[in-house]
Formats: structure tokens, sequence, C-alpha cells
């Protein structure tokens, strides 16, 4: 920066942002240690006297550990779908020479814009034609598939980073495209991949839309159905429901602790210059 | 999204070109259309068909029992008919528009600022991010908790918020629907103007400064037009996120007062889940992404975007 003084202004401004960013989950978070009395009396600014744990205790008792398995397994395998297509997608949009890749390439860019309230209706219709409806299967397959357009995005700008003389040196060596595949790509694709990794992760592990209207029974319910419905149905118990928001959001800042940094920059890379 | 579309396809035409010049293009030791099979059938399936399967439903009346019979236009003209339906969309473009216009300013601002490489900004710019890793569903469950009419802030701070309910009137509730979009969403964009703004090339500001420029003209005359491309990206991806609002509004007002907040994306949910009408909601569903892309498209064209002109004019 060649900038000479600080910008008091926009320090001040940044410090605004902060407040209106952590003052909810301060909120949030003394609310969850205070009895439900106590915060009826304290109200939603006070500091709780009396510590305790139990909100969190009766939502893991309440069949949150249940929703938390459902959507533990949800993740994995939307996690695996992506893993298993997505960088062979990569692969031969990058390097294969036919026509047919480069169109494909574009239906994907396509599905970008493809919002999941948009086909809602016809998806009901199709899981429901396959005998998917109220099965965790029936959430994984469309949650994967409107994943992989940004995994495919994010994936191709990182394999058309690797130089052509590296793909041209195990071709004159007579590798095959598996060996080049395996031996080549995936390697030098590991940053990318771990962004997909967090990447769809993250939009399995927060889906609400395809579990609304795919599932019912409480027995498949994930995390998300699990808040909405407590909001329904115990709304009135604002440390319990606030707690259940705590854990459902404990595993994302934990994976945010390490993988910040593939995050961020998958993130910055879809919506850059 | 078009941009996406306009940006990463010209630059695939590019490496292609590239590659082409000065050796043989031969198809051995390259991978064939075999590898991106398996993932273009399973997002075909499970994305593109079920986008054509809307433009037929919405032709069909079907009630979610037995199979779709075929109804012509009916959907199409009930939809301009229904008093709520054409309020529904005016209150999508207003949250919209408002949560353009509210979220742009912040996110350019804080993007911006956030660019420098001070230390402080990094720990600040990564506390601004966490809402961002909340669902919505959380962050509305959040919102909904803290502005609860008898036990929330509100309800502490009558001085500032009249009678507490804030869910109460169209006003406020609409206020409220802005303002957790912004809470939650501000973090996304302003990563996307804090990425655009480290890629300005500092030449530019050096020589502004031995122009003796100012702070604030670096800002417009510089700064600004270099961040051209991407408030294009950032408001196109505002405008599809708003015009489908959905989980905000089922959680926080339940599209009420009356249909005071009852946004399309929200009325189509209704349509299909709730009066069990698929085929007037998947013509509601339909409406919304022609919307929506016509919207991208527009902005596209008139920006400029499409053609990709270099903001990196004069340099």
């Amino acid at each position: 920066m060649t900038r000479k003084r600080p910008n008091y202004l926009a320090g001040l401004g940044s410090l605004v942002w902060l407040f209106v960013v952590g003052l909810p989950l301060y909120v949030m978070l003394i609310a969850t240690f205070q009895t439900r009395a106590d915060y009826a009396a304290n109200g939603p600014l006070g500091f709780p006297t009396d510590f305790t744990l139990d909100n969190y205790l009766d939502d893991l008792n309440d069949g949150f550990t249940h929703y938390f398995l459902n959507t533990v397994f949800v993740t994995v395998c939307v996690v695996g779908i992506v893993l298993l297509l997505v960088p062979p997608l990569a692969y031969a949009i990058v390097r294969s020479d036919g026509r047919a890749t480069g169109r494909v390439f574009r239906l994907f860019l396509l599905g970008l814009a493809i919002p999941s309230q948009a086909v809602i209706v016809p998806m009901f219709y199709l899981i429901d034609e396959a005998g998917l409806y109220d099965n965790l299967i029936g959430v994984i397959l469309p949650t994967a598939a409107f994943a992989m357009p940004v995994c495919a995005l994010i994936l191709t700008g990182v394999m058309r980073d690797i130089t052509s003389e590296l793909y041209e040196a195990m071709t004159v060596d007579g590798a095959s495209s598996w060996r080049i595949f395996l031996q080549l790509v995936l390697p030098l694709s590991k940053g990318g991949l771990s962004t997909v990794v967090v990447f769809s992760a993250l939009q399995a592990w927060n889906g609400f839309l395809f579990p609304l209207v795919l599932t019912q029974s409480s027995q498949n319910k994930v995390i998300t159905m699990g808040l909405y419905d407590f909001q329904t149905e115990h709304g009135v118990d604002i440390p319990g429901l606030l707690a259940a928001v705590v854990l459902s959001m404990l595993p994302i800042l934990f994976v945010y602790l390490f993988a910040r940094r593939a995050l961020v920059q998958g993130l910055m890379g879809v919506g850059g210059k | 999204m078009t941009t996406f579309t306009a940006s990463a396809v010209d630059s695939g035409k590019e490496t292609r070109g590239q590659r082409r010049t000065g050796r043989p293009v031969t198809g051995v030791g390259r991978p064939g259309f075999a590898w991106a099979a398996p993932a273009a059938v399973f997002f075909g399936l499970f994305a593109l068909v079920p986008l054509l399967l809307v433009v037929v439903l919405s032709f069909t009346r079907w009630n979610g029992l037995g199979s779709p019979e075929f109804a012509s236009l009916k959907n199409w003209t009930k939809l301009f008919d229904d008093p709520v339906m054409v309020k529904s969309l005016w209150l999508s473009l207003l949250l919209t528009v408002l949560g353009v216009a509210v979220q742009t300013p912040i996110s350019i601002l804080l993007g911006v600022w956030a660019a420098g490489r001070q230390r402080n900004r990094a720990v600040l710019s990564a506390i601004y991010f966490v809402p961002l890793l909340l669902s919505v569903t959380a962050v509305a469950v959040l919102w909904r908790a803290v502005l609860d009419p008898n036990f929330g802030v509100p309800s502490q701070a009558k001085w500032l918020f009249g009678d507490g309910n804030l869910f109460g009137a169209q006003t406020s509730a609409l206020g409220v629907l802005v303002f957790v979009s912004t809470w939650q969403f501000t973090p996304l964009h302003t990563l996307l103007y804090q990425g655009a703004a480290r890629a300005v090339p500092q030449v530019l500001y050096q020589a502004a400064q031995i122009d003796g420029a100012g702070r604030v003209r670096q800002f417009f005359h510089i700064t600004l037009p270099q961040l051209r491309n991407t408030i294009v990206t950032s408001t196109i991806l505002m405008v599809v996120g708003g015009l489908t609002t959905f989980d905000t509004v089922l959680i926080l007002t339940q599209g009420g007062p009356g249909t005071d907040t009852t946004n399309s994306a929200y009325y189509m949910y209704q349509k299909a889940f709730k009066s069990f009408d698929f085929g007037m909601a998947s013509a509601i569903a339909l409406l919304l992404v022609l919307v929506a892309s016509l919207v991208s498209l527009v902005m596209v064209r008139l920006s400029g975007y499409d053609k990709m002109r270099s903001t990196m004019e004069g340099v």
C-alpha cells in the first residue's frame, strides 16, 4: 500500500460492521448457557447468573444426535459423489480436444444459474416416481447434482494451471490418460480438491429445501429440518432453540478453522474478475 | 449465471487456441468424452431434466397424486389474474432491489478496506466470514429468536422498536427480511470485492498520488471502475438470490402479516406443498427463472461484461 496516513473513517466503519456481525452471535451464545426462567428474567442482553449446559444436553437427547448422524451420512455421500464424478469431468474439459466436452462444460455453467426452487416441483415428482421419497438417498442425489457446477468451475480452473509441458512429457513417455490423471493431474490439483470437499460438504450440511420437500418422517430428518421443526413446535424455548443452532454449526466452525484458506480461495476464485 | 458462462467459456477457447498453435493436435494421450460422461449424465438427470420438466408441468393440472393432465395455458392466465401472485411479484422485486441497494455499498467498502494487507484486517475478515458458514435456516432461526416480540431484543428496547413486534407490520417485516439477508450474504460479496480490489494494479494508485489525487478521488476514479466486472457478478448473484429468497421468508415471517411478505418463491412453495397445485407452482417457478435470467442478461449486455472489455485500459 502506498497510502500514508491511516484511514480512520474506514476503520470505524469496519468496527461498526464487526458489532453488527458479532452482537447476535454473542446474544446467541450467552442465551444457550441460561435456563429458560433466567433468560426470560434477564432478557437477551443480560449476562447469565446460573451457568448451565442443560440446553445442549436436552437437545442432544431430543433427537438431535439422530439428525446429526443423518446429516453426516448425507454430507459424506454428497462429497463422495462429487469427488468421484467431478475430477474426471474437469480433466476431460481441460484436456480433451473433442467438441462434446466443451458443450458439456457450457451446460454445467448454465447449471450455475438454476436456483433449486425452480426445479423443486419436478424434483419431487421424479424422486417420488423413483420410489425415493422420504429416503435420504433421494436428498443426496439432487444435492450432489446442484453442488457440481461450482466444483467443476473450481477444478477446471486449477487443472488449467498445470503447464502443458508436464502433460506433453508424460504423453511422450507413453502414459495413458488414466496414468496422467492419477499421477499428474490429481496430485497437482490437491488444493482445488480440498476446496471442492469443503464447498460441497458445506452445501450438503446446510441444505434445507431438498430435505424439506423430499423427506417427511422424523427418522429421516437432517439437522436443518430439526431446527425448523424445533422452532415451529417449541418456539418459546429460546435457549434450547439457540443451543440447537450452535450445535448445528459446531462441525462447520471446526472445519473452517482448518480449511479457511481452501474455502476463501475457492469463493474468491468463483466470483473474481 | 450468464456472466460465468461468458468468462469461463471465453477463457476455455483461449487456452484451446493457444494449445493448437505450433504443435499438431492429436487425440493420443488425451482423455475422451467418456471421462466427462458420468458427471454429465448425473447432472443432466438431476438438474437439467427437472428444468425441462418444470416447463411441461406448467402446462398441466396436477395435485401430486395420479398423473398430470394437460391444461394448456390455464395456469398462465390464472397467474396474472391472481392478486396475491401479482403482489408477490412486486414484493420479490422490492426485496431484491432493497437487498442490492443495501448490500452493494457495504460490501464494496468493506471489501476494498479488507484488501489491505494489515494483520488486523485479516483477523476481522475472518470474523466477518462467520455468518456465511451458517445455514440460511440457522440464521433465520437465530434472528427469529433475537427479534422475538416477547423475549427478544425489541421487547427490551421499546424506545427504539415501538411495540416490539417487528413481524406485525409490513414495513418492519420487510425490513427484517432485508436486514437478515444482508447480515448473512454481505460477507460473500465482501470477499468477492476483496479479491478484485487486490488485483487492481498498484501503478494506478502511484500515478494518481503523483497527480495529487486524494483518497476519495482515488476510490471513485480508480477503484470503482476497476471493480466493474465484479460489481456485475456480485449484483447478478444478489438478484438471483433475492428473487428466490425462500427459507428466510418461511422461517421469519411465513409470508405474513397476511400476505404482506409473501414473495413469489414462498408463494410457489405454498401453491405446491400446501395447496397441492403443482401446475400453478411450476408456472411461478418458471416465471421466476425467466425474470432472473432476463435481468442477468440485460445487466451483462448493458455493462459490456460479455465483451470482456478489459479493465486494464490505460495501464
